[in-house]
Order: C-alpha cells, then sequence, then structure tokens
C-alpha cells in the first residue's frame, strides 16, 4: 500500500570502475553477462584496486578553484552528489538545494606522501624525532590539505558546489557511516521531520596511505581478480578495495509526487545494528534483521550482497542469505565494482533501485557461485556485512 | 493515549535530560567542572604532551589525567567518553543495559606518527623518493597489526561504547566539526520525536590534540599565540583576542521521552526544547558575512521550541575568541534579537576550557543546563579589553547570579556547520 510518507528514491549518482553515472551500470545490471571489471594490479601490487573511471570534474565542479580545494575523495563524493541531484532535477532548483538535508558517509585522513615519506626517512636518522617532527610539518605540510582531507568537508564542498544547505551532517564509521547515514534519512522522511534528503559518500581506493589502514587485518586479496564468492584464504585476505561514489536523493511520495519527480523504487525498510559476530552471533543477528524482507515474496527478490570480500565474513553472510531467502538471486556488486567502504550501502542501493526500475535481470557478477535470473525482481534486499564491524539490511520495492 | 503535557507545541514527544556527565581541562565531573567555572578558574596550561619548540602556539587545554592503556586518539577520546556515560547515566539512575541507540560525535582519527616511526622502523630502507607506505604496506603484510587498525577506525569508539553500556541497534558516529556535540543531540531528540525510542545516550568526545592536529590549526591561523600566560588566551569578544586554544574534554547527555522518565520516577535535569540547522555555502572555513546561516539556524531553533526571542534568559556562546566567529555571531545574535540582545546575558565557557572541537556543542549544553538548574551565570573571563564593535553583556570575569528558565547555545564549525539549541528548565 502507497503512503505519503514513504520513502522513494529519486536520483542516483553513481560512479564505480564500470563508469560514469546511470547508463554503465543499467548496462551492466541489463546485460546478458558480467565481463571481468577494470582493475589496476601493478600500481599497488600486490594488492588488486577497482580504478576511478576517467572523469570530466568540470561536468559537476565547474571552478576549477573549489577542484583544487579538495583531495580525490571529497571530489568524487561532490561530483556523484552532483549526478543524483542532475539526476533528481533538482540542480537547477536552488529552493529545493536550500531546503535540502544532507547526511554524507564519510572517510577522510588522506595524506601527502611525499611530506610523510620525507618525515621518516629523515627520522631514521635522528633521535629527537619529535623535535624533527615540529619541524618538519610546520614547513611542509600545505595549509589546505587539513581541510582537503577533513571528514565533514566532503558536505562542506557539497553546500559549496552544489548549494544543498537544508542541513549537513557528516557520519562516519567505515561501512557503518553508509548504513546509518540511509537509516537516519529514512526515518526522518517517514516521520515527516525531512521531505527531501542527499545521502551518499565516496572512497577512493587507489591510495597506499588508506590500503596502509586495512592491512592491519591483512583484510586485501592479493594478486589477480577473482569474482567475489570465489575468492580465498590463499589470495590473502579477500577484499578488493574500489573507488566508487554513491549519492541518493530520497524524498517523501508527497513530495516527489507533488513536483512529478521519477520514482526508481520505494525503500519498504531498513535496519542496522552490530554486536560480537562469533559463536553464530553474526547468523543470528543477520537472520533477525532479515526479518523486514518477510513482507516481501523471495521468489520475486534480488538481493545485492555488499559483502566486503573477507573470505570467512563473505561465506558466512552468503549461508544466512541462502537460508532465509532461499528462493531470491543474489548479487555480490563488490565483486564487480570493489568495497566501497563507507559508500558500500548507498552503492548497494543505488545499484538495486537502478535494477528495480529498469525491470532487470541481473547477471551473475560470479557465474560458479551466483544463479541465473530468469524474470525481473519486484524487490531487492541490499546487505552490507562491515569488514570488521557493523551490519545494515534495506528493503526496496519496484513502483511498477 | 499519552497525556497533552507530555507533548510540545507541535504534538511531538518532549525530550528531558535526566542524566549529564563531563570532562575538561579543568576537571572530570559536573561538580569539579561547575566549582571551577563558576570561580573563573581557566584549565588553559603549557603542552606538555609532546615537545612544542619552535612552534607559534605552545598551550592547550589537554586532558591528562585520564588514564589510557595508549596514547592516541582513539583511547583518549573513548575514555573521556566512557567516564562521562557512567557519570550521566548514574545522574539518570539507570543501571544495566542502556537499551536505546547511540549518538557519538567523535574526531576524525589518523594513526599517530609514533605508529608511523614504529613502522619505518621495521620496513626495509627507502628505494625511491616518497615510497614510505609502500614500504609500510610491505610490513604490515609480514606482521599485521590489529590495534594499528584499531586505533584509526572511525567506528571504534562507538563499538567499545554500545560493548560498555549495552546500546542498542547500529551506533551513529557523526562530525558536524565544531557544532558535532550540538548535532548528537540533535539526533538524539528527533529518534525520540520519532517515537523510535523512548531514550537516547548522547556523547560526544575529543582526545585528539597531538602535534600535527595543533599545527594543521596553526597553518590556518585559527589558534591564539599569546601563550605567556597560558589561562589568558581565550578571550571571547575582547579586542585583543586571536584565535581559539585548542582543548580536549567530552560530555554525555542522557535523553528520555519525558513522559519516560517521569514514568519511571526520573529527575527531570532540563529539556531540549528546540534544534535549529542551516548549512554555509560561502567557503570553507569563513562564515558568510551577513552572517545568514547563523541567523537561520538561531531562528529556526527557536521555531522548533515554540518560542519567542524574548523568551530566551541567557546565550551560552560559540565564541571561540577568534577575530571572525565572535564577530559573525555577535551580528547574528543582533539580528535575531535586536535591541533586545543588550538585556540577554552571554557568556562563553571556552574562555576557561579553550575548544573542545567535537565535544563543545555537548560540553556546552550540560553547563548550559547546569546554568539555569543553579541559577549561576558562568563568566566570560579574560575580558579586560572589550571589543567595541561587540557591545554585548559577556557576564565579564566574574559569575552572577540570575533566574534562567530558558538557554540558547550556538555551534558554528569549518564546513559551514552550524546547529543551535534551546534548553529549558520546564516543559512548557
Amino acid at each position: 500500500m502507497k503512503s505519503d510518507n514513504d520513502v522513494v528514491i529519486t536520483g542516483i549518482g553513481i560512479v564505480t570502475c564500470q563508469g560514469v553515472g546511470k547508463e554503465p551500470h543499467i548496462a551492466l545490471l541489463t546485460g546478458s553477462q558480467t565481463s571481468a571489471p577494470k582493475v589496476e594490479t601493478e600500481r599497488f601490487k600486490p594488492y588488486p584496486v577497482h580504478p576511478m573511471p576517467e572523469i570530466d570534474w568540470s561536468t559537476q565542479i565547474p571552478k576549477r578553484g573549489d577542484q583544487r580545494q579538495m583531495e580525490n575523495w571529497q571530489r568524487l563524493g561532490v561530483f556523484a552528489a552532483g549526478l543524483a541531484l542532475d539526476d533528481a532535477g533538482l540542480k537547477s532548483d536552488p529552493d529545493a538545494c536550500a531546503s535540502m538535508d544532507m547526511i554524507v558517509a564519510a572517510g577522510g585522513g588522506e595524506r601527502d606522501i611525499k611530506v610523510d615519506s620525507l618525515i621518516v626517512d629523515e627520522a631514521l636518522k635522528r633521535n629527537d624525532r619529535e623535535q624533527l617532527l615540529n619541524e618538519k610539518l610546520t614547513t611542509e605540510l600545505r595549509p589546505t590539505l587539513f581541510l582537503a582531507q577533513l571528514s565533514n568537508l566532503m558536505a562542506g564542498n557539497i553546500s559549496i558546489v552544489h548549494k544543498v544547505t537544508g542541513s549537513s551532517r557528516t557520519f562516519m564509521g567505515e561501512e557503518a557511516a553508509g548504513i546509518t547515514a540511509v537509516e537516519t534519512a529514512f526515518h526522518r522522511i517517514k516521520a515527516g521531520q525531512s521531505t527531501h534528503s542527499l545521502v551518499g559518500g565516496a572512497f577512493v581506493a587507489e591510495r597506499s596511505d588508506i590500503l596502509l589502514l586495512v592491512e592491519g587485518i591483512r583484510a586485501h586479496a592479493t594478486g589477480e581478480w577473482l569474482p567475489l564468492w570465489s575468492r580465498s584464504s590463499d589470495n590473502g585476505g579477500g577484499m578488493i578495495m574500489g573507488s566508487v561514489g554513491a549519492f541518493l536523493v530520497l524524498e517523501s511520495r508527497v513530495y516527489a509526487q507533488q513536483r512529478g519527480a521519477h520514482i526508481y523504487a520505494c525503500i519498504e525498510g531498513i535496519e542496522g545494528d552490530r554486536g560480537a559476530r562469533d559463536e553464530g552471533k553474526l547468523e543470528s543477528r543477520l537472520t533477525r534483521m532479515a526479518k523486514i524482507a518477510s513482507s516481501v515474496p523471495a521468489r520475486d527478490t534480488v538481493v545485492f550482497s555488499g559483502a566486503s570480500g573477507v573470505i570467512d565474513l563473505a561465506a558466512r553472510e552468503k549461508s544466512v542469505l541462502e537460508t532465509v531467502l532461499p528462493e531470491a538471486t543474489i548479487r555480490g556488486f563488490g565483486g564487480v565494482t570493489g568495497h566501497a567502504m563507507e559508500a558500500q550501502f548507498p552503492l548497494g542501493l543505488a545499484l538495486a533501485a537502478l535494477s528495480l526500475d529498469g525491470a532487470a535481470k541481473v547477471p551473475a557478477f560470479d557465474p560458479q557461485n551466483e544463479k541465473p535470473m530468469t524474470a525481473p525482481a519486484k524487490h531487492a534486499v541490499v546487505t552490507t556485512v562491515g569488514y570488521t564491524r557493523g551490519e545494515g539490511l534495506a528493503v526496496l520495492s519496484t513502483e511498477a | 493515549m499519552s497525556e497533552i503535557r507530555f507533548k510540545d507545541h507541535l504534538g511531538r514527544p518532549i525530550v528531558a535530560v535526566t542524566g549529564m556527565g563531563v570532562i575538561t581541562s579543568l576537571g572530570q565531573g559536573l561538580q569539579d567542572n561547575w566549582a571551577a567555572l563558576t570561580s573563573g578558574r581557566s584549565g588553559i596550561h603549557k603542552i606538555s604532551r609532546f615537545p612544542t619548540d619552535k612552534l607559534s602556539t605552545r598551550i592547550s587545554g589537554t586532558v591528562d589525567f585520564i588514564a589510557v592503556p595508549a596514547n592516541n586518539s582513539v583511547e583518549r577520546s573513548y575514555a573521556f567518553a566512557r567516564e562521562t556515560t557512567r557519570e550521566a547515566l548514574a545522574q539518570a539512575g539507570l543501571s544495566g543495559d542502556f537499551g536505546g541507540p547511540l549518538f557519538l560525535a567523535a574526531p576524525p582519527v589518523e594513526p599517530e606518527w609514533s605508529d608511523r616511526f614504529a613502522l619505518a622502523d621495521r620496513s626495509g630502507p627507502s628505494q625511491v623518493e616518497g615510497d614510505a607506505y609502500d614500504r609500510f604496506l610491505a610490513a604490515m603484510r609480514e606482521r599485521p597489526d590489529a590495534a594499528f587498525l584499531e586505533a584509526v577506525q572511525f567506528g571504534s569508539i562507538s563499538e567499545r561504547l554500545s560493548d560498555t553500556f549495552g546500546t542498542r541497534g547500529l551506533p551513529v558516529t557523526l562530525s558536524t566539526a565544531c557544532a558535532s556535540g550540538a548535532t548528537a543531540i540533535q539526533l538524539g531528540v528527533e529518534a525520540i520525536r520519532q517515537g523510535r525510542t523512548d531514550k537516547a545516550l548522547v556523547a560526544a568526545t575529543d582526545g585528539s590534540v597531538s602535534a600535527e592536529a595543533l599545527i594543521r590549526f596553526s597553518l590556518l591561523s585559527a589558534l591564539s599565540t599569546q601563550n605567556d600566560p597560558p589561562e589568558g588566551a581565550s578571550k571571547p569578544f575582547s579586542k585583543d583576542r586571536d584565535g581559539f586554544v585548542i582543548a580536549e574534554g567530552a560530555a554525555t547527555l542522557v535523553l528520555e521521552s519525558i513522559e519516560a522518565a517521569i514514568a519511571r520516577g526520573a529527575k527531570v535535569l532540563g529539556v531540549i526544547k528546540g534544534l535549529g540547522e542551516k548549512a554555509d555555502h560561502f567557503h570553507r572555513t569563513r562564515s558568510s558575512p551577513d552572517g545568514g546561516p547563523a541567523i537561520a539556524t538561531i531562528r529556526a531553533a527557536l521555531a522548533d521550541a515554540g518560542m519567542e526571542e524574548a523568551g530566551i534568559g541567557y546565550v551560552n556562546a560559540h565564541g571561540t575568541s577568534t577575530p571572525e566567529n565572535d564577530k559573525m555571531e555577535y551580528g547574528a545574535m543582533l539580528a535575531v534579537f535586536g535591541e533586545g540582545l543588550k538585556s540577554i546575558p552571554v557568556s562563553s565557557n571556552k574562555s576557561m576550557i579553550g575548544h573542545t572541537l567535537t565535544a563543545a556543542g555537548a560540553v556546552e549544553a550540560v553547563f548550559s543546563i547546569q546554568t539555569m538548574l543553579t541559577g549561576t551565570l558562568p563568566p566570560t573571563i579574560n575580558y579586560s579589553n572589550p571589543d567595541p564593535a561587540i557591545a554585548l553583556d559577556v557576564v565579564p570575569n566574574a559569575k552572577r547570579d540570575a533566574t534562567v528558565g530558558a538557554v540558547l547555545s550556538n555551534s558554528f564549525g569549518f564546513g559551514g556547520q552550524n546547529a543551535s539549541l534551546v534548553m529549558t528548565l520546564e516543559p512548557a
């Protein structure tokens, strides 16, 4: 039953190694089969990463001065946010942007690798390291770098470039940032606290300083790219990061209808949770969360799993999904985009919405481990199981 | 059907504060902090955490008296929030699993330099210029270090708080720069108004002062360089103010629907009556010259509270002591309150505790409620050279007795962040 305060998706801004914008992603979701995605295997050897596609930044960030004030991570987010606003037909509506709420799922912490290298190399020769640090940071650090990588400045730059100023909130916490961002926007719209919201995030994989963090638990896959569910501990930890920007425009149904917006899909429900994962606790939590999908028929459902690729977690998630939604078709989208950390959950929703809207028979992303889809799905389940913590699950339905 | 007295002017559940905890450089706990704050004492001191030779700013309001297992931002921020949450829950009379959601304002974190140096020590020598991270990656591959990862995960503070206090669901970890604490309160209030929960735990913490953090703000010319004496550096609304003093701290508030609070016999300390926000698209670090977004933020908070300007009895100012903020904040308040501003006392806690950054909005909300509860206005200290362009009653240098029923607290931050809270003593 449709209701005025349904939360609907009306704008999609998406950038992955598959390309820029909706078209390449619709092609991915509606093709008869999937070809191996773009992978960069040399630059960060032995770690493969899914690179950013070629982007003409000026199409969404016209001022070069604005482009220069951001590191690639912020730039990619601002770019994808612009795509989503354009797609929703709101880019040219200054009043709508000025009253639009915004929640950005952000990481940050990009370093000036040259400066850091210079400091640690010099420090190897000295025993007054803290003094050295003061000297070098004071003279070598670019003052603008702080802002160019600061977590809440992706949102700040979206305000500056796209004039989205109703509110501006930045959520952090790896994958959970993206889950809680969508969850919060959903409940605000449901309760009438917001009529239209911009939600999403970005992640840039092509950075050794960022890759380093994850290698703290040896989470990266090594060597050649393998489909998501086909990875094994013979080749590292299983996770292949991807550069991704993913933003959504969410609106209440009534707000969207009043302005005649195209509705891709309706978000029926969403839940985030966390907790211990040992002794079957992850399984029982995911099983409980999946209950919000019990209102939709599983045989008409496609599951966009955001499994990070971490081998044990991916297997456990898949096994839960196959148990609780045995008739549904599962697609591990991180296999063809890379794991997008903060942006992973919004990315899953974007792909699900495009599939439902396009009545897609989504080809298997890992044909050895995913069954073919015989008819378009009417519903979608999107999951994200964080590579160290946090889980999210959303249920979407088609408008058709 | 809940009674009408539990609903606000828009029919939403009224949100009460039933527990508060706070840590600043002045000490641990609300009592000690309040005693220091009302006696006009400063917590700002010479930095001892790291050498400050050759730095233009050598003072801060670091919190150095809470034991941590390792010296990094995550451990400090977690420990501060754990302590303030214990205090707040005890005051609220709550024990066992909290059972409601957690909203945490936490600082963005990065590896500590000591960890980079340690990695360099166990890495191979440089092959080409600028290859430090390639070497670090090789060293990490050889010997992974889960503790290193945990210290740079933005989600690791809320994870531990959730486990320690038994909160429900997936916690929100957020950053809206210097408005973060206020945003966390806003999220807690919104969740209760949505009817999703009848209580929420809100914490804001910042233990991120390091040499690099200090230098970054220095390079943006944001910090005071009036190092001597340290306690004299933060002088909001003074003519010779020259920047903020970076500081640490934390605060926790237990929020409950007033209906649930009264039903369980909890003492209502105050009410979060209204919240407002408006983002600024003018510049990354500077506010719109006309103060438009800040004005809109304050007005939105008043409207959300269902109150007229004249209802506000005291303003807990953002008052950072930067030349720009204090001027902008004054202009915004003047636009909203007009002539009435002259008769509203406005003081800045930051004159004594410095700018606790991520924690500030929540720390100052706690002090705002305490102001109403005790009938004492904390002063703005170091006010000996008033800025003639800012005609405010800043409660100069000494506390003042005053009965206040409603407080406005402002928070403004880099990235166009603006949030204001209206708090009252009574629900209606």
